[in-house]
């Protein structure tokens, strides 16, 4: 027990930073269209985001409904079913999540947690969203230009993807494809940069690192990951225009077409795999690393209990960006790479398994015997805690070389990852948009709506990916068109497919309840007030709601303790927010 | 918490070894003490950009250690015909000697403009971008000689196609980069001769006011490009 002095203004050291120069709007055009504020810059990231992101959803009911009854529909042929499984994967991946975590939430959540007016460079960071816009209209163009868009898969593996059997692979599809990923990079390029400085040099007074909610830290590991796998996909994807444009052969072995000799040779498939799987596996964790930090929050703030273990939150956060880059491999087992690779890999890979673990019990501990308030947030992030130890046990299985031959390209593996960073990572989205709509609105959304929508979206989702795994272990093949007739499966795996389907339809149908909510709350919802959720960190304490143009009105937020003052026993009320001065109240130290 | 509350005011109380580095970098308000906003988003601009170009080199030695067909050699690839015989490498040298020179001008830059010369900050930043040009002029020239010799993306006269993919790819990459530098050396230098950082002059786009640090920022980015092509010059013309 350490006494604490009272008024210790002395702790907090005189400024370092000099305030940002802020740009002030004009007209309605730069205020809200071209604006330079992350707050307005955030909204549009994310409503751009949902939007495509809806696109997708809409292509994996295709997909179900082929799967289900296949031959059924006939405007879903093979390669229409190769272009909507393609297209959804990489929407979901890289326009959504990435977009929605690191451009949504990053561009709202940094700036206001940190006690910054703005980003660093706000004219970048405007930049980023309109180039990010672009990168989603290249690919929404695919849709429209001849030939389709790519159905090479999301991991667009050469040499198919730029062949005449593959959706796409000589039209425009590919072509799209590829430019669409450069664009989107150069334009998160801008945004990311933003997002790092931001946190490192410009932060508020008395915000040390330490201080950060874990939000903050989550989002921070992760766009430092994605500034430097990207570079790789980025590599990759010009590498493959050149082979497809030029005529070059980087990735192209010699190959016959048709029975035509293709003017390739000597180029190296693995090699595309490797790049490619040195940015998608981090990629994971840039996904899922935001959702770790935002769910932390959302925990402790609902439990009314300081997080568990802050400092190894922390660390853990960072050891598993760092160990996200040696992992690449396991997602090349089958690939015909070099079998010793397998065996480091691995080792990385289920070492990866020690820091997600502590972070799993560090949040049932933050749990334990806490005030538990079953609030929206709370419910998904439970929800979330649920599926993704789900998902996480099945990469335990998938990461060990022996038992994911068998079970690689089954359905196993959709299950799997569609647990651990589809279902899991969107589950804190919805968490997260019920936990701050009211700061970006000021209005509550709708519980009876909300309680709707998280009980179909979560047990839907486990009846939709459950059985999956189940479809794998029979040897359900995965990205298959139609299964046909099969020795090894039953014809109860066919009922099943019906099952997952219908359900997969209703989940679907069941986020329109969210989107309505979410307009429906904008003009009748509850007024939230400034605090509604009695919460501690910076973005709560902001002199008006929503927060104004510079965030913080004349001055900025001076910060005394870190973000986890939840049920102090001794105190006057059970948070005490970080812009509180040190009161002399005896606590136990957690430092 | 009250410990690293107490690192502030007393110097005495700070950890020492791997756990102060920690408490330092985590330290109140900004990570690196000395950077401003620009220098930083530079310094990990560069960082990424490292990456980058690390997975283009990556790419092109796969590439050239996985062909079954036999690498060009690049000293005689790379030759010019002067004086009666084959020289190999001279244009590379000269260009690698161009390039280094204009770093040299660069930090000279760098240094008068923190003294606030504005004549000599731009005159030599003009210096530095006009190296660049010649560099990016001597890079055309040779790309234009070994068009000349059958050497195209997807074949050339004398092995392995990739040796031309390769080569386009990544001294192409490169030069591009070099271009931008030097068109940002022309706006840097003639905001600094029209004494623009004098007198804190608000950017067009930004509406920011400018700097003479954003010298200092301009020659971080043109001596990373030129530090690169060291990479380039020694695993394609060297190896």
């Amino acid at each position: 027990m350490v006494e604490i002095p009272s008024g210790d203004a002395g702790t907090v050291p005189s400024a370092e930073v000099e305030d940002v120069e802020l740009y002030h709007p004009k007209s309605w055009w730069t205020k809200y269209v071209f604006s330079q504020d992350a707050k307005i810059i955030a909204v549009q990231y994310s409503v751009t985001a949902i939007s495509i992101g809806l696109l997708a959803l809409v292509l994996s009911w295709l997909m179900r409904l082929q799967l289900a009854f296949p031959g059924y529909f006939a405007f879903i042929d093979a390669d229409r079913y190769y272009q909507f499984i393609t297209m959804h994967g990489m929407i979901m991946v890289i326009y959504l999540l990435t977009a929605l975590f690191l451009g949504g939430f990053g561009n709202y959540l940094i700036p206001l947690m940190v006690g910054a007016r703005d980003m660093v460079f706000p004219y970048a960071n405007m930049l980023s969203y309109w180039i990010y816009l672009l990168a989603v209209l290249i690919l929404v163009a695919s849709f429209f230009a001849p030939g389709g868009p790519t159905g090479a898969g999301w991991t667009l593996y050469p040499p198919q993807a730029v062949l005449s059997g593959t959706p796409g692979g000589r039209d425009w599809g590919i072509l799209l494809m590829l430019s669409s990923l450069i664009v989107f990079i150069i334009g998160f390029t801008m945004g990311g940069l933003n997002y790092v400085v931001t946190v490192l040099q410009g932060r508020t007074r008395g915000m040390t690192l330490m201080r950060m909610p874990l939000t903050v830290w989550g989002i921070f590991t992760a766009t430092v990951m994605a500034l430097l796998a990207f570079p790789a996909l980025f590599v990759a994807c010009v590498m493959m225009l050149f082979d497809r444009l030029l005529g070059t052969s980087f990735f192209m072995p010699a190959i016959v077409e048709m029975g035509e000799q293709l003017q390739h040779g000597g180029g190296s498939p693995i090699l595309f795999q490797h790049l490619f799987w040195f940015f998608g596996h981090p990629e994971v964790y840039i996904v899922a690393l935001p959702a770790f930090g935002i769910v932390s929050d959302l925990i402790s703030t609902h439990a009314r209990k300081n997080i568990f273990g802050y400092r190894m939150m922390v660390w853990a956060i960072i050891i598993i960006g760092g160990l996200s880059f040696i992992v690449w491999a396991h997602h090349m087992y089958v690939s015909g790479m070099n079998p010793a690779f397998g065996f480091f890999f691995a080792t990385t890979t289920l070492i990866i398994a020690i820091p997600t673990a502590i972070k799993v019990y560090n949040w049932v501990l933050t749990l334990w015997r806490g005030d538990i308030h079953l609030t929206l947030p709370m419910l998904f992030a439970l929800a979330f805690i649920v599926t993704f130890v789900n998902g996480g046990l099945t990469g335990l299985f998938l990461g060990n070389v022996v038992v994911d031959v068998p079970l690689s390209d089954t359905m196993f593996v959709v299950a799997h990852f569609h647990m651990v960073m589809g279902v899991a990572p969107i589950l804190v989205i919805f968490g997260a948009i019920y936990h701050w709509y009211p700061k970006v609105t000021g209005r509550m959304l709708n519980e009876a709506l909300g309680q709707i929508h998280f009980w179909i979206t979560f047990l839907g989702t486990y009846a939709i990916f459950f059985p999956m795994h189940y479809l794998g272990l029979l040897g359900v093949p995965r990205r298959y068109y139609e299964l046909g007739e099969t020795a090894f499966v039953p014809p109860s795996a066919h009922t099943l497919n019906v099952f997952i389907t219908v359900t997969a339809l209703v989940v679907g149908a069941a986020q329109i309840v969210f989107l309505f909510n979410l307009v429906w709350s904008l003009f009748r919802g509850r007024e939230a007030g400034g605090n509604p959720w009695r919460a501690t960190t910076l973005e709560w304490q902001t002199p008006q709601t929503p927060p104004a143009h510079g965030n913080w009105g004349k001055n900025l937020p001076v910060v005394y303790r870190w973000a986890y003052d939840y049920s102090v026993p001794g105190a006057a009320e059970d948070f005490i927010p970080q812009t509180e001065p040190a009161s002399g109240v005896t606590r136990e130290v957690v430092a | 918490m009250t410990q690293s509350l107490q690192t502030h005011s007393n110097p005495d109380l700070r950890p020492a070894g791997l756990r102060g580095v920690a408490s330092d970098f985590a330290s109140d308000q900004r990570a690196f003490k000395t950077a401003s906003w620009g220098k930083a988003m530079m310094w990990i601009f560069l960082l990424s950009d490292t990456f980058v170009f690390g997975c283009f080199l990556l790419a092109y030695m796969t590439a050239r250690m996985s062909t079954p067909v036999a690498w060009p050699n690049p000293s005689e690839v790379f030759a010019l015909h002067i004086g009666g015989q084959d020289v190999p490498l001279i244009l590379i040298a000269i260009m690698t000697f161009v390039l280094i020179s204009s770093s040299g001008t660069m930090a000279m830059a760098v240094n008068f403009g923190y003294r606030r010369e504005r004549g000599r900050t731009a005159a030599l930043m003009l210096a530095t971008a006009l190296l660049g040009a010649t560099f990016v002029g001597m890079q055309a020239f040779e790309w234009t000689k070994l068009i000349s010799e059958g050497v195209r993306p997807w074949e050339n006269p004398w092995g392995a196609a990739q040796f031309g993919s390769s080569f386009f790819m990544i001294t192409g990459f490169h030069g591009t980069h070099v271009t931008i530098g030097v068109i940002f050396l022309f706006i840097v230098a003639r905001k600094v001769w029209r004494g623009d950082f004098d007198e804190a002059r608000r950017g067009f786009f930004t509406s920011r006011k400018g700097h003479y640090e954003a010298v200092e920022i301009m020659g971080l980015y043109w001596h990373f490009v030129d530090l690169v092509w060291v990479f380039i010059f020694a695993f394609f013309y060297l190896w």
